[in-house]
């Protein structure tokens, strides 16, 4: 019996490591490829502990003036888009969270059905005509078109989270609410929005994470650095012919540290999150 | 008859719909609807002079007759089939290691986060950069270890670059099945494992008998949503490969991209579009169903 055990924590031991370094290694190497002298990177043999590691590349695109700052404004309208998107989905899509998982009226379920299969829908489907109107309004490459775009995907999304939590809460309070004279309004600002607080925080970061690392419609509406998001500047990284690699890994390692932070920092709200939704691949 | 009480709330529920439902309406389903419009027509910006006549079902058949469509098609369901048999097979061996009691298990659950969190277009430039033919770290490792007696180019062989571009995602989703598995595990009730401890149940009877069977409902839910997102990998075939080598990696979204916004064909990329959305819609219907199964519980 005792032998089982240690063979047992063995096992796992060994698998545990094993884990952990499957995971942590190729984003480690793309971080040690950020502050490492190109000459060393594309060295062979390849030294993988570099002699003079230097954050001057994330010092250029952060602070600098030259070319390389075009990829801080990248950053910016990345920020700028993510922040409205999620603050217009939150608006909307807590209302109609709302009225679906507390008021009675006909046609219900079909509605929310709808919304859930639109949400589905491959962004292929639409972004041809959406392309065209876009043009026709002279919203191509504008931050706007990408926020209208991002918000009305979302939202469906944002209902059906706000939703599973609306419903964990229990009637009684809000009657109690109403009973003391609140407005439906109000009961859903200081009744409803406070106790589900874990909920909505966990739909408002995935909005938000999901415009940040958006691509494929902000691949065919965006084309300068007027309202490109990072996605689109690290695809293009990776499609130029004389390619920086050391760039290209700080870009990426500069894009993926405010998810990564989120997450972290969020942890319990994401993985809530993840369970009631499972949602976002 | 509804009393005034219940009509008010039906208006006051309209109200609070209507405006994310116009909004979506204007912004997803009038261009879906007119996108399968435009799929009857003929709208080709590289042939202009002919106008935009009414050809009705003429795109679909070309487009379905075509066998760049069926070998994209093809691609497709094989980086769908493979990806995701790895990704569930893992992520069950994984989501089984976390739910052992140890020393570090919370640092390792949080670490699952990491591949999840990463950007996808991050994911791709950072695998595409591992697997780099000159100077990539693969082959660096390969090489300094003795088990490859030189470089080699992985993303430009036509067998390996859709295996390159599946361990990419393999990397980055494996994470997710496994916290959602695990969380299925966690509802198993622990007594059923000790009855059948006392019955005489080894651990692999307990696992092919309890755990397996009552971890199918999470699996189904699992396994359907990955599909819907499998089916139309777009990203990282981009970043990675654009396609190539000689279109080995040239997925069912990239045709209908390329054919849409590289070749300006908007008809046909709207028809092809219009297929892969049937194809997403009847997967999702699975999914919306089985969602609703697993609410019912």
């Amino acid at each position: 019996m005792r032998k089982g055990v240690l063979f047992g924590r063995l096992i796992i031991a060994v698998f545990s490591i094993l884990l952990a370094l499957v995971i942590l290694a190729p984003p480690l190497w793309l971080f040690i490829s950020s502050i490492a002298d190109l000459k060393e990177l594309l060295a062979i043999p390849l030294r993988w502990i570099p002699k003079n590691p230097s954050f001057a590349r994330y010092g250029g695109i952060l602070f600098s003036q030259g070319p390389e700052s075009e990829f801080r404004r990248i950053m910016g309208n990345s920020l700028y888009v993510a922040l409205f998107v999620t603050i217009i989905c939150v608006v909307l899509g807590s209302l109609s969270a709302y009225a679906f998982s507390r008021l009675r009226f006909p046609g219900k379920d079909k509605v929310l059905f709808v919304l859930l299969f639109s949400y589905m829908l491959p962004p292929i489907a639409f972004i041809i005509p959406l392309y065209q109107t876009f043009s026709g309004l002279r919203m191509l490459d504008t931050r706007g078109a990408l926020i209208l775009t991002y918000s009305a995907i979302l939202t469906p999304f944002v209902i059906w989270m706000m939703r599973t939590y609306f419903d964990t809460i229990p009637r009684d309070l809000e009657d109690a609410a109403k009973i003391d004279g609140c407005t439906p309004l109000g009961t859903l600002l200081r009744v409803i929005f406070p106790l589900s607080l874990p909920g909505v925080v966990a739909t408002l970061l995935f909005a938000f994470l999901m415009s940040w690392e958006e691509f494929f419609i902000a691949l065919i509406l965006t084309s300068t650095p007027q309202a490109k998001t990072i996605p689109v500047a690290i695809a293009e990284f990776s499609g130029r012919h004389s390619i920086d690699f050391g760039m290209m890994a700080t870009g990426g390692i500069l894009a993926a540290l405010p998810p990564v932070f989120i997450a972290f920092v969020f942890q319990k709200y994401i993985v809530g999150g993840l369970l009631s939704g499972a949602v976002k691949g | 008859m509804t009393t005034r009480l219940q009509k008010k709330e039906i208006y006051f529920a309209w109200a609070l719909i209507l405006p994310s439902f116009l909004f979506i309406a204007f912004i997803v389903f009038y261009p879906t609807a007119f996108s399968f419009v435009l799929s009857l027509f003929q709208v080709d910006l590289t042939r202009r002079a002919q106008g935009t006549p009414f050809v009705g079902l003429q795109n679909y058949a070309e487009v379905l007759r075509s066998s760049y469509f069926w070998s994209s098609m093809g691609r497709t369901a094989y980086f769908t089939v493979v990806s995701i048999a790895i990704e569930m097979v893992l992520g069950f061996l994984v989501a089984l290691l976390l739910n052992q009691k140890f020393w570090g298990r919370g640092i390792l659950r949080s670490l699952l986060l990491l591949p999840w969190a990463l950007p996808i277009t991050v994911d791709a430039i950072m695998w595409k950069w591992i697997f780099n033919a000159n100077y990539g770290a693969l082959n660096a490792f390969l090489t300094q270890v003795g088990i490859l007696p030189g470089y080699r180019p992985w993303l430009t062989q036509g067998w390996s670059a859709m295996h390159c571009v599946i361990i990419a995602d393999v990397w980055k989703v494996t994470p997710l099945v496994a916290l959602l598995l695990l969380a299925g595990l966690q509802t198993i009730p622990r007594e059923l494992y000790e009855a059948a401890l006392v019955d005489g149940a080894g651990r692999l009877t307990s696992l092919l008998k309890i755990t397996v069977p009552l971890l199918l409902p999470t699996a189904t839910v699992v396994l359907v949503l990955r599909t819907l997102d499998a089916f139309r990998v777009f990203d990282i075939v981009y970043v990675m490969t654009q396609g190539g080598p000689a279109n080995a990696t040239k997925v069912i979204s990239f045709l209908a991209y390329q054919e849409a916004f590289k070749f300006l064909h908007f008809s046909k990329g709207a028809a092809l579009s219009f297929v892969i959305t049937m194809v997403v819609a009847i997967f999702a219907y699975f999914y919306t169903k089985s969602m609703r199964k697993q609410i019912e519980y």
